[in-house]
């Protein structure tokens, strides 16, 4: 791969060669992403003009302050942990894709089991904010959290936050599905006998992405 | 590697179910689209019909309705609900199912691996997926027509709030139901075969096919892909609040309502914000339809011109800007929302900016016409058929686009006018030129030329007649989407131009018999097609047609040397060379003048006039009376 550096951008683009140096696969998930990012940009935008059309909005801190066996108000603690998981897991997803670069079988299989790992303790710390927020009678369709100005709350701060971090979990959801599959395709040899370990990087461009939706996802909810 | 590869396919035993219906290859895969794209045109037009019977012809009864419709023909006259679900259903299928999946999905698929020089697409069994969701997702379309509540009748915009409570009208039921789910399939089979388009154009051209040696069709076909990646999920984003609207009780576009002189306790959410999320896609969805038209249209024109295509770059230009402006002009949709006017303006601003691109490709078209030497072929007649359809329509989205004469004319005839010519008919004009130029591509025979020419004239007829007298209604203010014009006084004067309407409505669909006979009729029993029909220089008249194989090409894939548009070159021994022939196997003179002819030079032997070329000779071999 890197001897496709050399050629010139000429050539490169001249037909009969793969203009990024990337592989159709890598090319269709990037633009994938690009796609993806689009759904979630127009969910975050909606967000955003109903948040700010909204004469008040509950605040934040108020809401996510609970840990779980702590009684204690303590506002931002779990959403960091939660986040701090996720992106330790994409930490781990590098290792893995490093790994696969040099070819290191059973280092891949070590990295994407830690990733997938994070991905359900993400995933678990997520059913656990959901279902204690339930308790409190959030769900969709119903808001027991006051406004910021002490009026009833707007109703669609919790028809918000339940949909898009649904939509995100949703997303991470499917990620530890396909990364349980790559891993266990590691396992048995596939890559190996393939030559290459190109699909890790794939899955690991779809991880990374989800861990960067987070980040905004995190702030627009959690932060502002 | 890919040599072996390709042997073993061609000795790879191929069941009908591995040939036929569940198929990999990219040339099965275009005529599934094809065909099934016909159907719904098909369907879509008789649905047209109906509601065009009641518009043209409001207080009569026509007793087979209720025997064809049963409760939604009841006494002979259509339901009003009906006739909305009518309208949705027409809209949904010719925009989506027909001018989207059925002629990216026909021409994408057939030319991308073709003209670029590859054995099929990047991925051929996302490609096979693909065509099989967009399968599922039009039965499912067309299921909601059988079901007792109706399909869906919000309009194919789908607005809420009547999309958005189920209790609305009866369309908005079940119907609506499907409606989101049919679309969602949609969306993932669209999303699948763009991801495909793009990557193989710019992973899988062969040696020699540079960016800017790719026949504009295949550009065409790149930017609507990526319009479509980029589009597409914003209606997803859109259409997942509905569904929770819908189902979850959430307001996300619901707010201060009232049904039946019930309070319904939603509030917060705004149906302007749909807008927005849907025209999001809406507007790009327009170039969707109409840029694969338009780069069939240059490749049609050019060959049929036996001139270089005038201004390749530029078109490529107006592509790309067409694509990008597409992306910022979606408020011309909302003028009425009560945006902020300055928005008003910038939306204004940047929609008017389109006319320079589009401007570019029309004039261009015309300047590629300008003295060639032209064949008036059936493709040639639908692709001049789509610049004439391209200026009219066009014209009228000059005074759209307007935010200040847009609030007269919003939501009236005159929008219908507008988008009928300039995307729907355009574009329609455009696949039918597709099938007819590449139709020996895909079935090895010729379709009957005559057929053609009546087919060609009697569309041409219709669509004008149909949609221009709707201009003056839409002027005179006559809303669109009314199930009936008697009630008020000011508009009865329309009656008997609607009639006019309604008739010219059922010439121009029966004209498409026509057309699909001979389709049908040429599988079979059509002329043997010459291996380069039309003296083509593209590489899809390289592959063999007589003999279908999986892999394009049985040797080596061609290698190409030159731009596709080298036509009547000064000196050459005919008057094409096509993309495979290297500069060394060309006289001398020409390889010294490179091959860049003057335009006014190509083509036409100094003894023949042009008028007498343009005029008289020509307009006879239009009707097939003289042979040329």
């Amino acid at each position: 791969m890197a001897s496709t550096a050399i050629t010139s951008k000429k050539e490169m683009w001249g037909g009969g060669s793969e203009p990024y140096g990337a592989s159709y696969g890598k090319l269709m998930m990037w633009f994938f992403l690009l796609s993806d990012a689009f759904t979630f940009s127009a969910l975050l935008l909606a967000y955003a003009a109903l948040r700010f059309s909204a004469p008040s909005w509950p605040v934040p801190d108020d809401v996510f302050a609970a840990v779980p066996f702590i009684h204690a108000h303590l506002p931002l603690v779990f959403v960091g942990i939660m986040t701090f998981i996720l992106i330790m897991s994409s930490v781990t997803m590098v290792l893995a894709v490093e790994a696969g670069h040099r070819g290191a079988k059973k280092e891949v299989t070590k990295w994407m089991i830690w990733t997938i790992i994070g991905g359900i303790m993400f995933l678990s710390c997520q059913a656990w904010e959901w279902t204690h927020l339930h308790h409190d009678g959030a769900w969709w369709g119903s808001n027991p959290f006051l406004n910021a100005d002490g009026t009833p709350g707007m109703v669609n701060f919790t028809n918000l936050f339940f949909t898009i971090t649904g939509f995100h979990g949703f997303h991470v959801f499917s990620g530890v599905i396909i990364n349980i599959i790559i891993t266990i395709m590691n396992a048995r040899g596939v890559f190996e006998r393939r030559g290459t370990y190109e699909m890790i990087e794939k899955v690991g461009l779809y991880w990374h992405f989800v861990d960067l939706v987070w980040v905004f996802v995190f702030t627009f909810f959690y932060l502002i | 590697m890919a040599h072996t590869q390709e042997h073993h396919h061609e000795h790879h035993k191929e069941t009908f179910i591995s040939k036929y219906i569940f198929s990999m290859d990219h040339k099965m895969i275009a005529k599934q689209y094809l065909i099934t794209g016909m159907i719904m045109a098909l369907i879509a037009a008789l649905l047209s019909l109906l509601f065009r019977l009641q518009l043209g012809w409001p207080e009569n009864t026509f007793p087979w309705l209720e025997t064809l419709l049963g409760d939604w023909g009841k006494g002979g006259r259509l339901d009003p609900n009906f006739y909305l679900a009518l309208v949705t259903l027409h809209g949904t299928l010719m925009v989506f199912f027909v001018l989207t999946a059925g002629l990216s999905g026909t021409f994408s698929n057939l030319l991308i691996p073709l003209q670029i020089g590859a054995r099929d697409m990047a991925s051929p069994f996302l490609n096979m997926v693909s065509y099989w969701l967009f399968f599922c997702s039009s039965v499912i379309m067309l299921i909601s027509l059988f079901i007792e509540s109706g399909p869906a009748s919000a309009g194919w915009t789908i607005y809420p709030p009547l999309s958005a409570l189920p209790q609305a009208i009866p369309g908005s039921g079940l119907g609506m139901t499907l409606w989101l789910i049919s679309m969602t399939l949609f969306i993932a089979s669209s999303l699948m075969g763009s991801l495909n388009y793009i990557t193989t154009i710019l992973n899988l051209r062969t040696p020699g096919m540079r960016m800017t040696r790719m026949p504009l069709t295949i550009w065409s076909f790149l930017t609507t892909s990526i319009l479509g990646v980029l589009s597409f999920p914003v209606l997803l984003a859109a259409a997942v609040l509905l569904i929770f609207d819908r189902s979850f009780g959430t307001s996300f576009y619901l707010s201060d309502i009232f049904i039946a002189g019930e309070v319904l306790n939603r509030n917060g959410g705004s149906p302007i914000l749909f807008q927005h999320l849907f025209w999001f896609l809406g507007h790009p969805e327009v170039y969707i339809v109409l840029m694969p038209a338009l780069g069939i249209t240059s490749e049609v024109i050019a060959t049929n011109a036996r001139k270089p295509i005038f201004g390749y770059r530029a078109m490529i230009g107006s592509l790309i800007g067409i694509s990008v402006l597409s992306f910022v002009v979606w408020g011309h949709h909302m003028f009425i929302t009560g945006m902020n006017p300055f928005l008003g303006n910038v939306f204004m601003i940047l929609t008017l900016i389109i006319a320079v691109p589009s401007a570019v490709k029309t004039f261009n078209y015309l300047a590629t016409l300008w003295r060639g030497n032209i064949r008036f072929t059936p493709a040639m007649l639908f692709a001049i058929g789509l610049v004439s359809l391209f200026i009219s329509g066009g014209l009228t989205g000059l005074y759209l686009g307007n935010a200040a004469l847009d609030i007269n004319l919003h939501d009236t005839y005159f929008v219908v006018a507008h988008f009928h010519l300039v995307m729907g008919s355009a574009a329609m004009f455009g696949m039918l030129a597709g099938v007819y130029h590449w139709y020996p591509r895909m079935f090895g025979t010729l379709m009957n030329e005559k057929l053609g020419y009546l087919h060609f004239w009697l569309t041409f007829a219709a669509v004008y007649m149909v949609f221009f007298p709707m201009h003056f209604m839409g002027l005179d203010g006559v809303p669109r989407r009314y199930y009936n014009f008697t009630g008020f006084e000011w508009m009865q004067e329309w009656g008997d131009l609607n009639k006019f309407i309604s008739i010219s409505a059922i010439l121009g669909t029966a004209a498409q018999l026509i057309f699909i006979w001979n389709f049908y009729y040429s599988i079979k029993k059509g002329k043997k097609s010459p291996q380069n029909p039309w003296q083509s220089n593209t590489l899809e008249w390289t592959a063999p047609i007589e003999e279908r194989m999986h892999g394009n090409w049985p040797g080596d894939i061609p290698h190409v040397h030159r731009w596709p548009y080298d036509y009547s070159v000064p000196g050459a021994p005919q008057d094409f060379i096509p993309q495979t022939v290297k500069d060394d196997d060309l006289p001398e003179e020409i390889r010294q003048g490179k091959v860049k002819p003057a335009p006014e030079h190509a083509g036409t032997p100094a003894s023949e006039t042009v008028a007498d070329k343009l005029l008289f000779s020509r307009f006879i071999n239009l009707f097939g009376f003289k042979k040329a």
